[in-house]
């Protein structure tokens, strides 16, 4: 959240700093794709924990997170990992397990939540959910809520239209605003001072990002300021709301990066079969995260032949006629 | 005499939803089955419906089948590749939102066309966590009209959801009205049995059509609530052409149809 013109930093580095026990946080992407992998694995090396993370519909780094148990609490819309796993299975065991506190929520909602948190309002409106059990079921107590600061005393308000039936509305949902302490997203181009360019859908990253109190941005490409200066048009995000920038190619493996690499459905059944059980999720935690340095580590164990294999095709921008287990 | 085509239950499903896809409107796809009744409705019967995903991709080419709605293929060649505020706003909005047709899968159903994609057991402390609501409960919120894809089990078609996490007609009646949300939500569910849509004054389930070689008895054997059966008649099978298109045009690699 500076101006400077280089905010360059190695990732291990930027977690260290922005990063801590405790700290609220949101992770980019959508279930298989443009998760910020590599810093969820270095959150995970370096053991922070009792996180409260924010979720629309997350995949991959949600549930590794809370598979290494750096996660106490969750807002979730949505925990899935593609046809791997259509329910995350480490989310899942935790909830049925009692192991972390969790509040549910829909996808537009937590998407509002982000917006009005980056637009500085305390609540936007939506017509989403009245009659359901999203509104009534309250996964922190109010006692609960009362005593963090950080948490809002309600979970959803419902109120009369204050505009009188306008737009056929009798009533509408109102949902609190979300300021994550820190939002890591990654992205296809970045330059040293920040600022980024998503090529794909960019999902609620944008206001994820604008919402935020610090942004760390993994990249692909760490390019010259001047290339993205030629077409402003495609860059989404301005430098002045990111705090550091990490380039990390690949960084967002096993999940795809439009224009640059699919996801790896090999590697995410690998992670779904091992997720189920206990024994085997720690010899996968060990080989793959703890048993090694760093993202560079963790991708020679995976080995050149998967990353061949889920080489974006140039015209398409994923891996076309790729083996999808 | 009646000639009837060999299909498999996916098949014949994935026809009836194709079915209540009309040309012109913009269907709201996940993954799996129901984005290939979607890609069937586009091909035989609806070639002017507009293929649409939370994520925000809009008429995306789809030369391969997707897994996922965050999966690449459906970010090649879109009209538009957004953000979820936006797909979001579209079914929020009347103007784009009444030409919207979703197709949504779910653990449980009510006989009101409510669904449970959260839990099984207590919510707090269930015995089986599922993915949660993702936009199931917005679209099921906003738009008039969603087909519900389910398998036909006594356990998924419940007296009481363990769980209502996207709305279909709430308790019946004018509840939804009354409740504050539009006239909407789940309007008509396939299952590998039959047909169900819901009645205008009550909001309850009832039998519309039956497949070939199932009778209304066993749909309601396998149904743990009452419903109308009465005025069931049985579905016409999928036909030559339909089938042809579905294999051939739709899955020829048979990904989802297996």
């Amino acid at each position: 959240m500076t101006n400077s013109l280089n905010k360059v930093i190695p990732l291990k580095q930027a977690i260290e700093q922005y990063v801590k026990n405790g700290s609220h946080i949101s992770i980019g992407g959508f279930t298989i794709n443009r998760n910020p992998m590599a810093a969820v694995y270095e959150i995970i090396r370096q053991k922070i924990n009792n996180l409260h993370l924010y979720a629309h519909s997350n995949g991959t780094g949600l549930d590794e997170l809370i598979g290494a148990g750096c996660v106490s609490k969750l807002e979730i819309a949505y925990g899935g990992n593609g046809k791997a796993a259509p329910t995350c299975i480490r989310f899942a065991q935790a909830i049925q397990n009692n192991e972390i506190l969790f509040e549910d929520y829909s996808n537009y909602m937590m998407s509002l939540r982000f917006m009005a948190g980056a637009m500085g309002l305390p609540f936007l409106p939506t017509l989403s959910g009245l009659g359901t059990e999203i509104l009534t079921k309250w996964g922190f107590s109010r006692a609960m809520r009362k005593s963090d600061p950080k948490i809002v005393d309600e979970k959803l308000i419902v109120i009369d239209n204050p505009f009188g039936n306008w737009t056929g509305a009798s009533k509408v949902v109102l949902v609190p605003a979300i300021n994550p302490d820190i939002t890591i997203i990654h992205v296809q181009k970045a330059d040293a001072m920040g600022t980024c360019s998503i090529q794909g859908l960019s999902f609620a990253d944008i206001e994820q990002v604008k919402a935020s109190k610090q942004v760390i941005v993994t990249c692909e490409k760490l390019v010259d300021k001047e290339e993205l200066r030629q077409n402003p048009d495609l860059n989404q995000i301005p430098f002045i709301h990111v705090s550091a920038v990490c380039h990390v190619p690949l960084g967002a493996y096993p999940t795809a990066v439009f224009g640059h690499y699919d996801y790896d459905s090999r590697y995410l059944r690998k992670f779904a079969m091992a997720a189920k059980n206990p024994d085997e999720f720690k010899k996968y935690q060990d080989k793959y995260i703890y048993g090694v340095k760093d993202h560079k580590g963790f991708l020679n164990v995976v080995g050149q032949k998967r990353i061949d294999a889920i080489k974006a095709d140039p015209r398409t921008g994923y891996a076309v006629n790729m083996k999808r287990d | 005499m009646e000639t009837i085509q060999p299909y498999t239950p996916k098949e014949i499903m994935t026809i009836m939803a194709a079915r209540e896809i009309k040309n012109g409107d913009i269907v709201f796809s996940g993954t799996g089955i129901s984005m290939l009744a979607a890609m069937a409705a586009k091909n035989i019967n609806a070639p002017e419906s507009v293929i649409f995903f939370e994520t925000g991709a809009i008429d995306s080419l789809l030369e391969e089948l997707p897994f996922a709605v965050a999966d690449p293929r459906i970010m090649y060649w879109a009209a538009s590749n957004s953000r979820l505020t936006d797909s979001f706003a579209t079914m929020q909005n009347k103007i784009t939102g009444d030409k919207v047709i979703a197709i949504l899968g779910a653990a449980q159903i009510d006989k009101y066309g409510n669904l449970n994609t959260t839990c099984i057991g207590d919510y707090f402390s269930p015995e089986i966590r599922f993915s949660g609501s993702g936009g199931g409960c917005d679209v099921a919120s906003f738009v008039p009209r969603c087909i519900a894809f389910m398998q036909h089990e006594k356990r998924k078609f419940v007296e009481k959801l363990d769980y209502l996490t996207s709305p279909g007609q709430l308790e019946g009646k004018n509840s939804r009205k009354k409740a504050g949300l539009r006239p909407g939500g789940v309007s008509v569910v396939v299952t590998n049995m039959g047909v169900m849509r819901f009645d205008k004054d009550t909001g309850k389930m009832y039998l519309d059509k039956f497949y070939p070689g199932i009778t209304p008895e066993k749909i309601l054997e396998n149904t743990e609530f009452n419903m109308d059966i009465s005025t069931a008649t049985r579905a016409d099978p999928p036909t030559q052409t339909e089938l042809k298109i579905l294999r051939k045009d739709c899955d020829p690699q048979r990904l989802i149809l297996g």
